[in-house]
């Protein structure tokens, strides 16, 4: 199963880059929350995947009696997930507010910090 | 350190120090006391220059003073002080002559609202001036080097809102703080190759450096710092910008000292640099040709001012060019005429203030027959001009003589210098008169209304540095025995007697002083046509080293520019791709330098329906990719992410695949909400020629995350963490779900960390879908406002 994930993390990279790197705002935000899965896959993983009862402790006992998931990855990954999708709604809106205000969605053309030509700075004194 | 050798290093700190001190008080003290405050700021170059006089017959007598602490000892740096001839005679100089002029400073300045700020300024100049000349540690004389240049900045630019002033500024800060780290550079040379960290080490083991492989760079690097500070040609164009500054910064920087450091530096190193045929070549070629060209820019100017600061451009040729001659005579005669010159110059440039101030114009055909309304500011002038023309008995006559006889030899060397010598200084004789004479002879011009005699403090420096070039001439006895000898003793590097005196004697110098003064005459009389004549030959040139410095300038603004641009190409595309390849690079590089590639993996052994789920995954990533419409992209995005909640489900992670289904079904939603709105395809754009590249980084990117997680789990597993929450989830939390009690006691502080982010995401929305950012002004409507 691990190996398995490994190739399925390499893929989700891979296209997660691939939209990244395109100029467009909206294939950039695809590209964000695939990327959020792969790396959360990829710490996943990182645990292994071992027995698949979940880690919780029955009544009465101090530890658990069988052997569990390991509960760290899952911790870090519960975050993730959360502070990935609140990226996210943060990207679509600023994304979508640019949009209205630049009529377009392609970085090449949203230029208003640094101007295509913005001209040599002053010359003089 | 050395002993201290009876002087008091508490007096020696002390006289450092109350410049600074001074310079702290002086905007407080203005606004008390108005321009009244000069008088009691002046105390403290006064003092220091009456603590300097009380050593001055030990040193006379060829004590050498040194006092100090170690500064940084792990680099044997010290911050140490030297105080021979030549020191003391220079800070008796900077501290006499900027007595007078905090007092002229202080009425000449009077009434001007920035009053304060420009005596602290000019304070702060001699504090690091004083500390220049007498520094021995070699990195304390650079600290204090890089202080005089910046000082300076601040003083030539005092009147920032004109261009001209800041444009003169910064052309003064770029030619002497880049020298200054030329110099820096030379002197990291020479402890590093001979390990001399001081000037007393220097001047004790003289042929240590001239013997050493590394002198050429050595003097290269220090000449750099003494040609730029002592404003050589070409470098000397930031002298003449400089006369943007107020007058007493003229006639203090621009006379009597920090032009002087570099000549001050040359004097220093030359007992122990000099004496080569580099050094007897270089110098005398650069202060020649500084001293010819910089006397016939002089008659050219017709700016009073202009006028004389080209006059020290000469002089500094001429002292240069003494240098390098490197005899006995030729140091005295360039410490006798480094003496005058401070004293006649800063008299002069003083002189030029007054006539600004009571005529309102510099410009010398605009001003005549002054002498009868300013008799004092006439007499000073006279007095100054004689001195500078090497009249007898003046000092400047003492001077010339000694360096007509250091250049009486009938040797083609010697002939060319004293052509030089004879050239430039007849047509600083007739500066001299110009500035002086000119003036207040004559006919008054009708546009000069009430011109009037300043002040005491105005007319006091000049008359007293005139009166004193007289008496010093004189008394010629006393001036040898405490002054000039000392002091050429410590350039020369061994004791020297001078003997030059006022009464002339019928030799071949006394005919060359006669020859230059009459050509002098001849000169000044035919000023007006020579000026128009030199002034067609530069407009036909076109061209000069200060329009160079522009250009310089220029291209360096517009060099930086380029690299910019090209560094911030202000396109995402360029950025991304930037990060994506050195992510690609730092995988792999890893993996190789640590020999960490994984090795082959056998095929994995899983159930049916994770391969059905893992599948999903990929179909869904798939048609994210190729999607040509909306709703596909987003109905892809949400089958890969249920997927891997699945994944997560399957092995043992419940909490995780609510949580991921929960989100993903929310943005779901969310983007399909927004998308709606938004009318752009979210199809590929890129023509093929960008996809290709783009797609081999992106699988490189894809194959490194998975190469180096196979390797990673190629490894043994230590679980000892998880092991420690599953032994005391329960018994020191008391909670049975591991993962929640990581989360909310373990990693609590974590997890607040969070919260934090996730609600400074949500009023970052907020604010985004609120606030209307019109573009040029125009208000857009919000369809968001009207959803829920």
């Amino acid at each position: 199963m691990e190996v398995a994930l490994c190739f399925v993390v390499a893929a989700l990279f891979a296209v997660a880059l691939y939209l990244l790197l395109s100029k467009h705002i909206i294939r950039m935000l695809l590209g964000v929350v695939l990327l959020g899965n792969a790396v959360n896959l990829l710490i996943f993983t990182n645990g292994r995947i071992g027995p698949i009862a979940p880690p919780i402790i029955p009544d009465g006992a101090e530890v658990p009696l069988e052997a569990v998931a390991n509960p760290l990855p899952q911790a870090l990954i519960l975050t993730a997930i959360v502070i990935s999708f609140s990226f996210f709604a943060f990207l679509l809106v600023l994304a979508y507010r640019a949009y209205q205000d630049l009529q377009t969605d392609d970085t090449d053309r949203m230029r208003v910090a640094e101007p295509e030509d913005e001209g040599l700075p002053p010359l003089g004194y | 350190m050395d002993g201290l050798n009876g002087f008091d290093a508490d007096l020696g700190y002390l006289a450092l120090a109350l410049p600074f001190i001074a310079a702290v008080l002086a905007p407080l003290l203005t606004r008390v006391m108005k321009s009244h405050a000069a008088w009691l700021l002046a105390l403290a170059p006064a003092g220091a220059f009456w603590i300097f006089l009380s050593g001055l017959r030990e040193v006379a007598e060829g004590t050498v003073h040194r006092f100090g602490f170690e500064w940084i000892p792990s680099f044997d740096i010290d911050f140490s002080f030297r105080l021979d001839g030549l020191s003391l005679i220079f800070a008796l100089l900077i501290t006499g002559i900027g007595t007078l002029i905090i007092l002229y400073a202080g009425g000449y300045m009077k009434g001007h609202k920035d009053q304060g700020r420009f005596l602290s300024f000019m304070l702060m100049f001699m504090g690091a001036m004083l500390g220049l000349v007498l520094a021995d540690d070699l990195m304390t004389l650079f600290v204090y080097w890089e202080l005089t240049s910046i000082t300076s900045f601040l003083l030539i630019g005092f009147d920032h809102t004109r261009e001209k002033a800041r444009r003169g500024a910064v052309q003064a800060l770029v030619i002497t703080g880049g020298g200054g780290l030329a110099l820096l550079a030379g002197f990291i040379v020479i402890r590093e190759v001979t390990g001399l960290t001081s000037m007393s080490d220097i001047l004790a083991a003289g042929d240590v450096l001239r013997q050493s492989a590394a002198y050429l760079p050595i003097l290269i690097l220090v000449l750099c710092g003494a040609f730029t500070k002592s404003a050589q040609m070409p470098l000397h164009v930031w002298l003449p910008n400089a006369m943007e500054a107020p007058t007493p910064v003229s006639a203090y920087l621009h006379s009597a000292t920090m032009v002087k450091a570099g000549v001050y530096l040359l004097m220093r190193m030359q007992p122990a640099l000099g004496d080569t045929t580099l050094w007897m070549t270089i110098l005398p070629a650069f202060g020649g040709v500084t001293l010819v060209m910089g006397a016939l820019l002089a008659v050219r100017a017709t700016d009073i001012k202009i006028t004389l600061a080209y006059t020290t451009v000469a002089s500094l040729g001429l002292l240069v060019m003494l240098i390098g001659v490197s005899s006995e005579t030729a140091i005295i005669g360039a410490t006798l005429y480094l003496i005058a010159h401070s004293l006649f110059k800063g008299g002069l440039f003083m002189v030029a203030g007054s006539v600004d101030h009571g005529a309102h114009t510099r410009e010398i055909d605009k001003l005549g027959g002054l002498a009868r309304s300013m008799p004092v500011t006439f007499l000073a002038a006279m007095l100054c001009a004689l001195s500078m023309g090497g009249v007898t008995p003046f000092i400047g006559f003492l001077a010339k003589e000694e360096i007509y006889h250091a250049v009486e030899y009938a040797d083609p060397y010697y002939i060319a210098i004293a052509a030089a010598a004879i050239l430039g200084n007849a047509l600083m004789f007739a500066a001299a008169f110009i500035v002086a004479l000119k003036p207040f002879v004559g006919s008054m011009p009708a546009e000069i209304h009430d011109p009037h005699e300043g002040e005491l403090r105005i007319w006091l420096g000049p008359l007293v540095l005139g009166v004193l070039s007289v008496v010093a001439g004189l008394y010629y006895g006393v001036y040898h025995e405490f002054f000039s000898s000392p002091m050429a003793s410590a350039a020369y590097g061994e004791a020297v007697e001078i003997e030059i005196g006022w009464v002339p004697h019928l030799n071949l110098a006394f005919a060359l002083s006669m020859a230059t003064i009459a050509l002098g005459i001849a000169i000044y009389v035919g000023s007006a046509a020579l000026r128009a004549v030199l002034s067609r030959m530069l407009a036909a040139i076109g061209w000069g080293p200060d329009m160079g410095f522009d250009q310089a300038m220029r291209g360096l603004v517009r060099f930086a520019s380029k690299v910019t641009n090209l560094i911030q190409s202000g396109r995402l595309d360029y950025y991304m791709t930037t990060v994506v390849v050195a992510v690609v690079v730092a995988l792999f590089a890893s993996m190789w330098l640590a020999d960490g590639f994984p090795e082959m993996p056998t095929i994995p052994q899983i159930k049916i329906y994770e391969w059905i789920v893992l599948g999903l995954i990929l179909l869904g990533i798939l048609a994210v990719v190729i999607a040509k419409d909306r709703l596909t992209a987003i109905v892809s995005l949400g089958i890969q992410g249920f997927a891997v909640a699945l994944i997560f489900m399957l092995q043992g992670a419940p909490d995780l695949a609510f949580t991921q289904f929960m989100v993903e079904t929310l943005s779901v939603v969310i983007l399909a909400l927004v998308m709606t709105r938004l009318k752009l395809s979210p199809a590929d754009h890129r023509p093929l020629r960008e996809k290709l590249p783009d797609a081999l980084l992106a699988l490189a990117g894809g194959a490194g995350f998975g190469l180096f997680l196979l390797a990673v789990i190629q490894t043994p597993f230590d679980s000892t963490l998880s092991d420690f929450f599953e032994r005391y989830s329960y018994a020191i939390a008391h909670g049975r779900n591991i993962v929640n009690v990581i989360l909310v006691d373990f990693r609590g502080v974590d997890t607040m960390g969070e919260i934090a982010v996730v609600m400074t995401t949500g009023l970052a929305v907020l604010a985004l879908i609120r606030i209307r950012v019109g573009r040029r002004g125009e208000r857009t409507i919000d369809p968001l406002e009207k959803t829920p």
